[in-house]
């Protein structure tokens, strides 16, 4: 890549970068430890994402962490793939996809690790119906996103609605600094096939299985902590011993 | 076969040993001068006896840099240093190699770990007066471990190839480029191409794995010969060599081995308790020792919002961005920062007290070092968060970001502690400094 355009993208990409830091996130209710949530999340992320994202990274036999066996994956997870050790790549050229959504979608092996599960909850939770948005498609975590609603038929289509407040004289109320006070709520336009909590259920499974694959070995890692720690901690008393003993002529 | 009768022992420097070990030992001592560094440096080495908490993190940092060099000889197995391949083989090493993750994470919080420790060790110094005559040279070198590991940390840090790891780069190399007249050049030849790119990841892999860890070992090598030649500072600063006994020991030292050995074992099991529990609970550290966005991979194309360095550069990372810049260049930030790092080697000369403890100096000096580290910290967390993070000031600073201001202060108050040392070290207050080491 040569300086001028280092320099274009320099000027023009920061400002459309990603993330709207105004949006209060809401806490992902995951447990990473739950295998069923964990399966659950894994057959979402393969029906849905894993169509134009890619997880490179992952393999799709350490599936086997979750509690699934070789034949299960096989049957009933294994769409890009011939064998289970391969990886989750996807078919899709990344220069046909860039030109598609105007950027080539992430890869989504350690997206969790990156973006946080609160973000990822709420930003699967956060879209609505946009006529202005070349996918049909907006976020209110992530404005003008790429992405379109890909679990709308879950979820079912809504508008965002920005009203003002009024006070109890029926008055709009202003903030702090004499704009007007606005609030802002979604209002459902087609109810989908799974209702509000349902879907807030997905979610929750889906972004746990995100979790979890940003680093498979985070439950075994905690174990191991646990096995050196008691056996730090025995040395400790040992080492307290020595030093005490060796130390007793010292004054 | 049947147990013969047992050999004879010998009284060695080693201890009592039987009569092969001791028949070897002989043999080995008339080739190599094995018993003469046992005792130089371990055995006969005297150590002053009422060493404190302070004293431990010295061997912690020894005990860092083994840590660092094994866990980085089973990382380069795994590790490509391509821009293609980069990011995915630290993946690789998370996910498909055996343990990769146990020796990746401690690599990285080993990197921050080390950092902490050297940190302490050399605030240590800065109480006690180590740095004071005779150990003018032992400072010195220890400055030049941590400039060389600064540059060490700079490199490693490339090589993940994620967001933080090439915007952090790029950042920096661009900050050569701010030297009147030749700088873009030089820039331009730190990196080998106009952007950090696949030369430079190559160049970087190279400094990191063999050029810096070389001239950090033969530091250390030197750190300890220099002390061991003039013998440890302690928490009275006074030199318990001037009192000797009939063989010549001093009165308040101990032999190293084995009362610091087993003493300095205890201290690295704690300290080993405080890296694990990092390492296996939080080895991100809430995004302090391995930061979110560098979990994205390396894109030319999309600025991230916020680049911020790893916490232990952000000091002068906030330096860097508090000085303003002059006739369009940064070049008197890059000064300063260069200068803010340099200024340490300068406090042998600089601290005229006719003490070197703290415990025997004066209210001044007690106050400018507490206000140095408070400013230090300032620095420090300003250094990890955007300028606005203060909001703005009034009208009577012109609007002026708040944190900029600060730091702008903090910076002043930063280099005053060094430049007005000769002064307020002279005219400070000591107390009488005892005869023999206190508790």
């Amino acid at each position: 890549m040569n300086m001028k355009k280092l320099l274009i993208a320099l000027t023009f990409a920061s400002g459309a970068a990603f993330a709207n830091e105004g949006v209060k996130l809401d806490r992902a209710p995951i447990d990473v430890a739950d295998l069923v949530s964990l399966q659950a999340g894994a057959r979402t992320f393969v029906n849905n994402c894993l169509n134009c994202h890619s997880a490179s990274m992952m393999r799709y036999n350490r599936l086997r962490d979750i509690g699934l066996t070789d034949e299960q994956i096989k049957d009933n997870l294994l769409f890009t793939a011939e064998k289970v050790g391969e990886n989750m790549n996807i078919t899709m050229p990344r220069v046909d996809s860039k030109e598609w959504f105007g950027v080539t979608p992430p890869d989504l092996t350690v997206i969790a690790r990156a973006r946080g599960a609160d973000w990822l909850y709420t930003y699967l939770r956060s879209f609505y119906r946009d006529d202005a948005r070349p996918t049909g498609w907006n976020n209110t975590v992530f404005p003008n996103v790429g992405m379109p609603h890909i679990l709308w038929q879950l979820q079912g289509e809504r508008s965002h609605v920005e009203e003002a407040v009024k006070g109890s004289d029926g008055k709009p109320l202003k903030d702090g600094h004499g704009n007007p006070l606005m609030k802002a709520r979604f209002e459902t336009l087609v109810p989908g096939s799974q209702s509000a909590l349902e879907y807030d259920h997905t979610v929750r499974d889906l972004t746990a299985f995100l979790v979890w694959m940003g680093e498979p070995g985070q439950l075994q890692r905690k174990q191991v902590g646990f096995l050196v720690l008691m056996v730090l901690g025995v040395m400790l008393v040992l080492a307290w011993l020595l030093k005490r003993e060796f130390w007793k002529d010292v004054h | 076969m049947a147990a013969s009768k047992k050999e004879p022992v010998v009284v060695t420097d080693l201890g009592v040993l039987n009569k092969p070990a001791s028949d070897l030992l002989t043999w080995v001592d008339a080739r190599f001068p094995l018993m003469e560094n046992w005792n130089a440096h371990l055995a006969k080495y005297y150590a002053p006896k009422n060493f404190n908490f302070w004293y431990y993190f010295g061997g912690f940092a020894m005990l860092v840099l083994v840590i660092q060099i094994v866990t980085g000889i089973f990382l380069t197995m795994n590790y490509k240093p391509d821009a293609a391949q980069a990011f995915a083989s630290v993946e690789y090493i998370m996910r498909e190699v055996s343990w990769g993750w146990l020796i990746r994470y401690m690599h990285s919080t080993g990197a921050s770990m080390f950092f902490l420790v050297v940190y302490l060790h050399m605030f240590r110094a800065m109480l006690y007066g180590s740095y004071r005559k005779p150990r003018e040279l032992l400072w010195i070198f220890g400055m030049l471990i941590y400039l060389v590991l600064m540059g060490e940390a700079f490199f490693g840090y490339l090589l993940p190839w994620g967001q933080m790891s090439f915007w952090g780069a790029q950042v920096i190399v661009n900050l050569f480029g701010a030297v009147p007249f030749i700088g873009p050049d030089l820039s331009l030849w730190i990196r080998g191409d106009y952007v950090v790119s696949d030369a430079t990841l190559n160049r970087f892999f190279a400094f990191h794995v063999i050029a810096l860890p070389l001239v950090l070992l033969g530091l250390v090598a030197a750190h300890l010969i220099a002390l061991h030649e003039v013998g440890s500072n302690n928490p009275d600063g006074i030199e318990i060599k001037d009192k000797k006994d009939a063989n010549g020991v001093p009165l308040d030292g101990i032999p190293f081995h084995p009362y610091y050995t087993v003493k300095d074992s205890f201290g690295a099991v704690v300290f080993l308790i405080v890296f694990s529990l990092i390492l296996f609970f939080a080895p991100e550290m809430g995004g302090y020792f391995l930061e979110a966005n560098n979990f994205l991979p390396a894109d030319p194309l999309k600025t991230p919002l916020h680049i911020a360095p790893v916490w232990y550069f952000t000091p002068y990372y906030s330096i860097l961005r508090a000085v303003p810049p002059l006739f369009d260049s940064q070049f008197p930030g890059v000064v300063a920062m260069g200068a803010a790092t340099m200024i340490f080697f300068a406090m042998p000369w600089l601290d005229r007290s006719p003490v070197k403890s703290v415990r025997y100096k004066g209210p001044i000096f007690k106050a400018a070092l507490a206000v140095f580290v408070v400013v230090f910290l300032i620095l420090g967390y300003l250094g990890t968060e955007a300028t606005n993070v203060w909001g703005q000031a009034g009208a009577w600073l012109g609007g002026a970001e708040r944190a900029t201001v600060v730091a702008r202060i903090c910076t002043v108050i930063y280099f005053l502690f060094f430049l007005l040392m000769p002064w307020y070290t002279k005219i400070d207050s000591v107390k009488p400094v005892p005869e023999r080491v206190t508790g």
